[in-house]
């Protein structure tokens, strides 16, 4: 067999049934292998749109991702949307074709050190340097990708080693890798000191984060919050982890996060953070963070543990067998208590809100909390990055994993659209929007022509106020409203930019429409939708934790 | 800061010490020396690294070089019973009227005269490193026209 067919027989027997990519001349061997495999193919019309789609296709589905590029410039273009993977911890395989390996070194057409380049952004990363060695690479790569804390992991395929003919025996079981041992078990004295410190507690919180979602202990958390009646806040990136509509929930923290939730944690005694890693933007100035809690921490990376906060029960573990040993060992509460009490009236003092527009235009927080009420939440929602994202995760109330896909530790503008076209591909029959800014997605607008090719009906909601938004903002806040190159007026029509591609494209510049422009895009089943929504220019995310503040100093949203 | 002297069994695979020095570098931990050796596995190399930094350092500095595939196993031998040695060549400048000084000094040091020129010796010396820098500082005054050291490799007593 063909080192080309060899790969794809390998990436079959992984479960691979779709990849995203881009063909180029060290590629051809693997594309053309592909001529003739039942897996399929996404052609996209930029290879970063290829790496973000395999980034929303793991988040959609809990699979790892594939992706596949040429050499040098196909390569160094997925280098951001590896990162963005990365940052995330998203389990995605990322394939790239390689100059010959004899000319490696050589500076040959189209080489680049893609496995230098992509070091500090990959949790492992490969340089095929035998055919033989296929089926084992193959192998451990998704082992890596999958397993501990996912990540991304980079396999450089050499054209002349995907060209080669061997004797292949598909003979390659368990791997054993000698510095990778999947997680197992729980130290169980930990989980007893959790448990006792819990039961004890009489102002706990949980904060959870991504690594609830990663683990698939979503229903667990429910049952431990709901069985200790412990309020829940999420990170970004753990939200859907926990039903935002539960009384439990609190919302986001951090810099836009709820004041609920940013009181709660400047109140509690007891903090419970899971599958998080005390993020800048979730903790503000740490040394304000939780300065009143004992803090339990559970996640399955070690070196988490202590990074940036000291914690008092660490406990390095995957989120759901730590849970799973956790809750039987709890006294269940029946009681409100005055921590209850002293949440809902947070909760009843200090809602989300936002003012209406002196010029008349839509407000955008209006927008995602319309999307919010037609989809009832049976939606997978992507976002761009900036004030578009923030809202989302404000206004709309995530009801399940998984159905929330951000680019939250890189904060990669331009994601949410190629990541929306792999969430579509993973979950065909859930509704894909992405929530845009008219910024972010001019940086991916290219692939309407992936979508429609693919007959994807994924709606782009832009929140459309003609700035780049969140940084204006910032200019606003803290550089005297000096908006150095961020009016964005010079912008394509977008309603005819989606007609261009054969796609469908609304405007929308008066809130008594944008019901009905939602509720038209959704009936389009064939094609993607572009819904320009005209916002509020200078709508501001609310509350705010200013930059070097904590916590319980938030600007803005009181009213 | 303190030193630490980290064992760490890695894969003896092409790109790995790169690996280890990128985290070092991304992670802003400083290396004060690290030495890269085989073993008597074949498949396994053995790096010294002495890095400087608190306990909260060195622990996040294991942590994250554990988290690297290609790393096997690290062990902190700093408060551990070990044995740690390094070599250095010395060239000094000796001409007639100092070269018997120099001679006696080697002697002294239990070090080893291994090239004579015509105005210059190579000192080997081998032993921990206040050793070397004690004789790299005896051997300054005459002149030292080229200097390299191993930097250190170190080795638990007993068995363990």
């Amino acid at each position: 067999m063909k080192g080309a067919e060899i790969l794809l027989h390998c990436l079959q027997k992984e479960g691979v049934d779709v990849i995203f990519g881009y063909p180029g001349g060290q590629a051809l061997p693997i594309y053309d292998a592909l001529y003739d495999s039942p897996i399929q193919h996404i052609l996209v019309r930029h290879e970063q749109g290829a790496v973000h789609a395999a980034d929303g296709y793991a988040r959609a589905s809990g699979k790892t991702g594939v992706c596949l590029a040429t050499s040098g410039p196909g390569a160094t273009n997925l280098v951001t949307g590896i990162a963005t993977a990365y940052m995330d911890s998203i389990p995605m395989v990322v394939l790239t074709g390689q100059v010959g390996s004899l000319l490696i070194g050589k500076d040959a057409f189209q080489e680049a050190d893609i496995t230098g380049i992509t070091l500090p952004i990959t949790k492992h990363n490969y340089l095929l340097e035998r055919t033989e060695d296929i089926s084992r690479i193959i192998k451990e790569a998704f082992v890596i990708a999958r397993t501990n804390r996912p990540g991304p992991v980079v396999v450089d395929l050499p054209k002349d080693l995907m060209e080669k003919t061997i004797d292949f025996k598909d003979d390659t079981e368990e791997v054993h890798i000698r510095g990778y041992r999947v997680m197992k078990g729980v130290n169980s004295g930990q989980i007893i000191a959790a448990a006792e410190m819990i039961n004890q507690s009489e102002r706990p919180v949980i904060y959870a984060g991504g690594g609830v979602v990663a683990s698939g202990a979503a229903p667990e958390m429910k049952e431990f919050a709901e069985k200790m009646k412990i309020p829940v806040t999420t990170t970004l990136m753990g939200m859907g982890a926990f039903p935002g509509t539960n009384y439990l929930a609190l919302g986001m923290l951090g810099m836009h996060g709820t004041r609920s939730a940013n009181y709660a944690i400047g109140e509690c005694d007891v903090l419970i953070a899971l599958g998080v890693r005390f993020d800048d933007r979730v903790t503000a100035k740490i040394q304000h963070f939780a300065p009143k809690a004992s803090v339990i921490h559970i996640d399955i990376d070690a070196a988490e543990i202590g990074k940036n906060m000291d914690v008092d029960v660490p406990i390095v573990s995957d989120v759901k067998e730590a849970l799973r040993l956790l809750i039987p060992r709890l006294q269940a509460r029946e009681e409100y208590s005055e921590w209850h009490q002293t949440i809902s009236r947070w909760k009843e003092e200090y809602p989300l809100n936002y003012g209406s527009s002196s010029e008349g235009r839509i407000m955008p927080q209006y927008v995602v909390e319309k999307i919010y009420e037609v989809t009832q939440g049976d939606a997978i929602i992507t976002t761009e990055v900036g004030q578009n994202q923030m809202w989302a995760a404000q206004y709309y109330k995530f009801k399940q994993p998984r159905t929330f896909l951000t680019s939250g530790g890189l904060g990669t503008m331009g994601y949410g659209f190629p990541a929306a076209i792999g969430a579509k591909i993973a979950c065909p029959e859930m509704r894909v929007i992405d929530i845009a800014g008219d910024g972010s997605i001019q940086m991916n607008i290219q692939e309407l022509g992936t979508a429609m090719q693919y007959k994807l009906p994924v709606v782009i909601c832009i929140l459309n106020n003609h700035f780049l938004g969140m940084v204006r903002q910032w200019q606003g806040l803290f550089y005297n409203r000096r908006y150095s190159h961020t009016d964005m007026t010079h912008q394509p029509d977008f309603v005819k930019l989606a007609e261009a591609y054969g796609a469908v494209g609304i405007r929308v510049t008066k809130s008594e429409d944008v019901e009905e422009a939602l509720k038209k895009a959704f009936q389009i089943d064939d094609r993607p939708v572009i819904i320009d929504f005209w916002v509020e220019r200078e709508a501001n995310v609310y509350p705010m934790v200013p930059p070097g503040g904590s916590l319980q100093n938030m600007l803005g949203g009181e009213e | 800061m303190n030193k630490h002297t980290l064992a760490v069994t890695v894969e003896n695979k092409p790109g790995v010490l790169t690996r280890v020095t990128t985290l070092f570098r991304r992670r802003g931990y400083n290396i004060d020396s690290l030495t890269v050796g085989t073993t008597e596995n074949p498949g396994i190399s053995r790096m010294t690294i002495v890095v400087e930094g608190d306990d909260k350092v060195i622990e996040q500095v294991t942590k994250q070089l554990y988290k690297l595939v290609d790393v096997c196993k690290v062990v902190d031998i700093t408060r551990e019973n070990s044995v740690d040695r390094e070599l250095a060549m010395i060239k000094v400048k000796a001409d007639n009227n100092v070269r018997a000084e120099i001679v006696q000094l080697v002697d002294i040091f239990r070090a080893r005269i291994v090239d004579i020129g015509r105005n210059s010796l190579i000192v080997e010396a081998t032993g921990d490193r206040r050793k070397i820098d004690a004789l790299e500082d005896s051997l300054r005054p005459f002149g030292i026209i080229e200097l390299v050291r191993t930097g250190k490799i170190a080795m638990l007593r007993g068995i363990k």
